[in-house]
C-alpha cells in the first residue's frame, strides 16, 4: 500500500488535468507536491496500519492528549476539505486555526508549520487540490478523549508553547545552512519527535532535538555538532540516511523508517546536504559522567551480548555499513532515556525498503527468549562496552515497557 | 466449481530459484506474471531470523523446510521388476517447498559445470572411443561459451566468493586450473579457510594436485547485488543446509531478488497453490494455462499466454507426465522422452581424525571448503578406466551441529559408553572429505508413474527406478582412494574410509541433486525441451530446472540450472515474445 502512493510526476500531470482547475500553475503545483513530502503529510494523513487511502486520514495519533484520528485532508466537501479556501488553508498551518476559527490540536504540527512562509503553504493547498476526492468520514469529535474536547483550553496552551511566526533566515549563516534550518523547523518538523516535551506536552526549546519520547519510543538526540549524539556523524552519514535509509551507522526502522519511507528518501541531495549542514551546527554540551554498571552486569552482559547479537553487531560493536547499527556510539544506546534500545530488543524492528536499499532488514524480535534481567544487563553492557558510557538499565525499566507494550 | 481467473502473460509453476529469475526477468519486459507456488511465503525477518534460525531439530529432524511426504512423495525401487513403495520420510534427498524453494535450504556451493561435461557424447566418444550401449549419455545442445554470461550473472547476482582459475583464457595461480574461461574474477573473495581446509590444501599440494577454494554463495563479506540488494558476512555459524540463513549472509531468492520484484506492479505471487496440471489446447500445440487448487480445497484455472514450470525437478517431471505432455519413457522399448535419464550423483567420503589439534567443525558455512578438481569430469585420462566423468573432492567445514554431527573413528560400536566415550574424544578434532561424483545416465534409470499409489488428490504418485550402474561403482573405485591418501597426508591420527555402497539406498542423505527427466536436446527424438528449454510439444511451455541436465555432472548443480533459467529468459525476451512459436525447427 505504502509504495502506491501516488508521488511521481507523470501520475501529477494526468491529476492538474482531471483537477481541471482554473487557478493551477505547474510549477506551484510541483513545488506544492515536493514541500507535501518535505512535510510528510501523506504519513499521518493516511491508516497505513489497515491499507487506508493516501491523503483520505483515518490514522490513530497517540499523543500527550489521548488518541487524536487524522483527518481527511482531500478536498471532498463533505468529509475533506474541499470547501476550504487559500486563506483558510493557511490560517490552518500559519495560526493552528479550523476553518470556523477553533483552534486546532498541537498533534497537527503547526507550531512547526507555523515557520512555512505564504507561498509555500499556498503551493501545498495548490497540489492537494490535485489529488482525487475521497469521501472519508472518521470518528466525530465527541468520541475524543475529554481534554482534547475542550478547545478553548488550547488557546492558553498555545500562548505558552506556540511561537507563530514565518521562518527567519540568519543573515549571518550561509544560504545553505539557512535553507537546511527551515526544512528542520518548518515543514519537515523534526523537533516534533526529537524535542522533549513539557508536562502540557509544549516542545521545550532548550531542550531542542535532543531527544523526545513519543508513543513509548524514544526519538534519539540529533544534533551534529559537539556532544550531539550524531556528532560522530559526517553530513555524508546524514545524507545517506535520509536518503537511502541506510548509512555507515544504522538503519532507519519504524517511526523514522516511515518518514525516510514518504519523505526524506524523495527530497533533493541538495536539500538533504541543507538539512546536515544545519544539524552539524547544532552542538550540545558534554555529557554528563555515569557510575560504571557492576562487573557482575557487565559479565552477564557480554556473555548475553556475544550469544545474541554479535553474529550481526560484531563482538566489538561495530556494526555492518547499509546495515546492522553501529552501537558504539549510537544514540540510541547512548539516550538518557533507554526507552528505545530496550524496545528494539523486545519487539525487534523492520528496516524500511528505499529506492536505494530494496532488501528487507530486520531485527528479531527477544522478548520470548530474553527475561527482564538479562535484557537489563544487556543494555547496561552496551551502554558501558567499547568506550560507551550511560546509565544502567534495570530489569524494572524492562518491565515497564514489556507490560506498557502488552497494553 | 472451478473458479476461473482472467488470462495473464506468464504463469510460473513454482518459485524458488528458477521461478524468481523468470519472474525478474520477464517483468522487466513488462509482462504480467503470476508465480504460483505450493508452499507458504517465507522471509528472512519473519520466517527465519537468527532467534529462531539455528534450530537443528526443527529443520533437521523434522523436516520443516521439506515437501511433506503425507501430502506429496513418490515411490522407489533400485530396478525394474521389484515393486517401487512411497517414500514415508525423506532420507537421501531433501525436495523442498515454499517461496524460495530448496534455494532456502541450500549449502551454497556454487560451481560452473565444465566445458566438457557439457559434451559428455562428444568429446569422450571422441578420447575414448564407443560408449556402451546402455549408457543414454549425450550432449548438451548448449555449450559452455553460451552459458558463461549467465553463469557470471548468477554469480554477481549472489556475490559468489572464489578464486579465479581461468580468466580470459588466463590461468590463475590459486584457483582452479581446470575451469572453464571466465568473463570475470568472482564478485567476492573467497572464504576465510579453518584448520581442515589449510591441512588439506597441503597434504593435496603434496601430492601434486591443483586445490583451490570453493565457489561459495555464503559470503565473505557485506556485498551489495546488481539489484541494490545487500547481503551481510557469514559468520560462520555452520547452519546452512537444511536451515534458512538469518543473517542474510547467504544467497537466496530472499537475499537477492524478491525484495525488487515482489515490488513490481506487474508482478503477483499466490502461495499454498498447488498446480494440478497444464491444460493443452485441441491441435495440442499449446499450452493454455494451469489448473491448481487452492488450501481451501477450491479449484482454479489459470489462463496464460506463457507456461513456466519452475518447480524442483522431481515436480516438473511428474507434472509434465500428469497432464500428458509427451510420452512417459519405457526401457523395455526406449521409447518416450519423459521421465528418462534420471541421474543422480555418486558420494563417497573420508573422515579423518586428529589427535594433537582441534578442527573445530561448529565454526563453519555451507561452502567453506578447499576442493580439488584433477579427478574430475574429464581432467584426467581416462584410458582404460572402465568409467567417463569423475569426481571433485573437498574438504568441506559446512558445520557440527550438535545432534547431526557424531564422527567416531572404524570399530566404535552404534551406542553405548563407548560411543560416547568415542564422540566426546572426536567431537572437536574431526574432519572430511567428501568425493562428490558424476552420474551417468543408464537407460534402466529413469522416472515413471506408479501403478499402485496415488496421492491425496487421487493422482498416481511418480515412481523412482534407480540404482548406481557400473560407471558409477568403477568412478568411485577409482577416486575414493585418491580422496583417502589426501587425508592420510593430512597428518591426523587415523582415517576411515566412507565408500560408495553396493546399491542405492533412498535412506542415508546423500545430495539432493536429482537430475533428468525432462531433459535437453537436439531433437523431439532425444529430447523434452529444445536447447532453449521450450517444449517440443507445446510451444508456449518452458521447463526450468536440473530436469533439463541430459546427465549429471561431478558438482552441485545450482549454478548451471540458474544460468539455463537466464539463458532460456534471454531467448524468451529476444526471440519468443517477438515471433511466438517453435524455437528450434526440426
Amino acid at each position: 500500500m505504502i509504495a502506491r502512493v501516488a508521488m511521481g510526476a507523470v501520475v501529477l500531470a494526468a491529476m492538474v488535468q482531471t483537477a481541471g482547475a482554473q487557478d493551477l500553475s505547474w510549477s506551484e503545483v510541483e513545488r506544492g507536491r515536493y514541500l507535501a513530502i518535505a512535510a510528510n503529510c501523506v504519513s499521518c494523513h493516511t491508516d497505513l496500519d489497515h491499507g487506508g487511502t493516501p491523503w483520505a486520514g483515518g490514522r490513530e495519533m497517540e499523543t500527550p492528549f489521548g488518541v487524536i484520528i487524522t483527518p481527511n485532508i482531500t478536498f471532498d466537501a463533505e468529509t475533506g476539505i474541499g470547501n476550504w479556501t487559500r486563506d483558510d488553508f493557511w490560517r490552518a498551518l500559519h495560526e493552528g486555526r479550523r476553518r470556523d476559527g477553533a483552534h486546532m490540536y498541537p498533534a497537527f504540527p503547526y507550531t512547526h508549520f507555523t515557520r512555512m512562509p505564504r507561498e509555500d503553504v499556498d503551493a501545498i493547498y495548490a497540489y492537494l487540490r490535485t489529488i482525487p476526492p475521497v469521501e472519508s468520514h472518521h470518528v466525530p469529535e465527541e468520541d475524543l478523549p475529554l481534554p482534547l474536547r475542550v478547545r478553548t483550553a488550547i488557546a492558553a496552551w498555545n500562548a505558552l508553547h506556540f511561537d507563530q511566526g514565518v521562518f527567519q533566515p540568519d543573515p549571518e549563516r550561509s544560504e545553505q545552512w539557512n535553507r537546511g534550518a527551515y526544512l528542520v523547523k518548518g515543514p519537515g518538523h523534526c523537533g516534533a519527535c526529537h524535542t522533549d516535551r513539557n508536562l502540557l506536552g509544549g516542545e521545550r526549546e532548550d531542550e531542542f532535538l535532543r531527544g523526545g519520547v513519543l508513543e513509548n519510543w524514544h526519538a534519539p538526540n540529533i544534533r551534529g555538532g559537539a556532544h550531539g549524539g550524531i556528532a560522530h556523524w559526517s553530513r555524508h552519514d546524514i545524507v545517506a540516511y535520509l536518503g537511502t535509509g541506510r548509512n555507515e551507522h544504522t538503519a532507519a526502522m519504524t517511526r523514522m523508517g516511515e518518514v525516510v519511507q514518504y519523505s526524506t528518501q524523495h527530497l533533493t541531495d541538495g536539500d538533504l546536504n541543507a538539512i546536515a549542514t544545519y544539524l552539524k551546527s547544532l552542538d550540545d554540551t558534554p555529557r554528563d559522567a555515569s557510575e560504571r554498571p557492576s562487573d557482575a552486569v557487565m559479565q552477564a552482559g557480554e556473555a548475553i551480548y556475544f550469544d545474541n547479537c554479535a553474529a550481526c553487531h560484531h563482538a566489538d560493536g561495530s556494526g555492518e555499513p547499509d546495515m546492522f547499527a553501529r552501537l558504539d556510539g549510537s544514540n540510541k544506546v547512548l539516550s538518557d532515556d533507554a526507552t528505545t534500545v530496550i524496545r528494539i530488543i523486545l519487539e525487534g524492528a523492520q528496516a524500511v525498503p528505499t529506492d536505494a536499499h530494496p532488501g528487507p532488514l530486520a531485527m528479531p524480535a527477544f522478548d520470548w527468549k530474553l527475561n527482564d534481567d538479562q535484557i537489563a544487563d544487556l543494555v547496561s553492557y552496551m551502554r558501558n562496552a567499547w568506550g560507551n558510557t550511560a546509565p544502567a538499565v534495570s530489569p524494572s525499566d524492562v518491565a515497564d515497557l514489556r507490560d506498557a507494550l502488552a497494553e | 466449481m472451478t473458479e476461473i481467473h482472467r488470462s495473464i502473460d506468464v504463469v510460473l509453476v513454482g518459485f524458488g530459484w528458477t521461478g524468481a529469475i523468470l519472474a525478474h526477468e520477464l517483468t522487466a519486459e513488462g509482462l504480467q506474471v503470476l508465480a504460483l507456488e505450493r508452499g507458504g511465503w517465507r522471509d528472512t525477518p519473519t520466517d527465519f531470523p537468527t532467534t529462531h534460525a539455528p534450530d537443528e531439530l526443527r529443520y533437521y529432524w523434522r523436516h520443516e523446510m521439506f515437501q511433506e511426504t503425507a501430502q506429496e512423495t513418490q515411490t522407489f525401487r533400485n530396478r525394474r521388476g521389484q515393486t517401487a513403495l512411497p517414500i514415508r520420510r525423506w532420507g537421501s534427498y531433501l525436495p523442498g517447498v515454499g517461496v524460495g524453494g530448496a534455494g532456502v535450504h541450500w549449502n551454497g556451493q556454487t560451481f560452473r559445470f565444465l566445458p566438457s561435461d557439457f559434451l559428455a557424447r562428444s568429446h569422450n566418444q571422441e578420447r575414448y572411443g564407443a560408449l556402451p550401449d546402455d549408457m543414454t549419455v549425450q550432449d548438451y545442445p548448449v555449450t559452455y561459451d553460451e552459458l558463461e554470461p549467465h553463469f557470471d550473472r548468477f554469480e554477481k547476482l549472489c556475490g559468489i566468493c572464489g578464486q579465479a582459475g581461468n580468466l580470459q583464457g588466463d590461468l590463475r595461480p590459486g584457483g582452479n586450473p581446470f575451469e572453464g574461461w571466465r568473463s570475470n574474477e568472482y564478485p567476492n573473495p573467497p572464504m576465510e579457510m579453518t584448520f581442515s581446509q589449510d591441512r588439506f590444501k597441503a597434504s593435496a599440494r603434496d601430492m601434486g594436485l591443483n586445490p583451490f577454494p570453493a565457489p561459495s554463495a555464503n559470503m565473505s563479506r557485506a556485498y551489495t547485488n546488481p539489484l541494490g540488494v545487500r547481503m551481510a558476512p557469514c559468520t560462520y555459524c555452520g547452519f546452512c543446509e537444511k536451515f534458512g540463513c538469518g543473517n542474510y549472509s547467504k544467497a537466496s531468492p530472499q537475499t537477492t531478488i524478491l525484495p525488487v520484484v515482489m515490488q513490481q506492479s506487474n508482478f503477483r505471487l499466490r502461495t499454498h497453490c498447488d498446480v494440478l496440471h497444464v491444460n493443452k489446447d485441441r491441435d495440442n500445440t499449446r499450452a493454455t494455462g494451469v489448473t491448481y487448487i487452492d488450501a481451501h480445497g477450491q479449484l482454479h484455472e489459470q489462463p496464460a499466454q506463457i507456461v513456466i514450470l519452475c518447480g524442483y525437478q522431481l515436480s516438473n517431471t511428474r507434472l509434465m507426465m500428469l497432464s500428458g505432455i509427451g510420452e512417459i519413457y519405457d526401457p523395455a522399448t526406449g521409447q518416450g522422452q519423459l521421465g528418462r535419464n534420471y541421474t543422480y550423483q555418486v558420494m563417497s567420503g573420508v573422515d579423518v581424525f586428529f589427535d594433537d589439534a582441534f578442527t573445530n567443525e561448529y565454526i563453519g558455512a555451507g561452502a567453506l571448503g578447499m576442493v580439488v578438481d584433477d579427478y574430475n569430469g574429464d581432467n584426467f585420462d581416462h584410458s582404460g578406466l572402465g568409467f567417463i566423468g569423475g569426481a571433485y573432492i573437498a574438504c568441506w567445514t559446512t558445520h557440527a551441529r550438535p545432534i547431526e554431527s557424531q564422527p567416531v573413528p572404524e570399530g566404535t560400536p552404534e551406542w553405548g559408553s563407548e560411543w560416547k566415550r568415542a564422540l566426546q574424544q572426536n567431537f572437536l578434532r574431526h574432519t572430511s572429505l567428501s568425493v562428490h561424483g558424476a552420474s551417468m545416465a543408464h537407460r534402466e534409470n529413469y522416472l515413471d508413474l506408479d501403478p499402485t499409489y496415488k496421492d491425496r488428490y487421487g493422482r498416481p504418485l511418480m515412481r523412482m527406478t534407480y540404482d548406481f550402474t557400473a560407471n558409477d561403482r568403477r568412478l568411485s573405485e577409482h577416486i575414493t582412494p585418491v580422496a583417502a591418501q589426501i587425508a592420510r597426508g593430512m597428518g591426523g591420527r587415523e582415517i576411515k574410509v566412507n565408500a560408495l555402497d553396493a546399491h542405492y539406498d533412498i535412506w542415508p542423505y546423500q545430495t539432493t541433486h536429482n537430475t533428468g527427466g525432462t531433459i535437453m536436446g537436439e531433437t523431439p527424438a532425444d529430447s523434452v525441451v529444445n536447447r532453449y528449454l521450450q517444449s517440443w510439444e507445446l510451444h508456449n511451455l518452458f521447463v526450468m530446472g536440473a530436469g533439463v541436465f541430459p546427465q549429471n555432472a561431478g558438482y552441485n548443480p545450482t549454478a548451471t540450472v540458474a544460468a539455463l533459467a537466464y539463458w532460456s529468459a534471454h531467448a524468451i525476451r529476444t526471440q519468443y515474445l517477438r515471433a511466438p512459436g517453435p524455437l528450434v525447427q526440426v
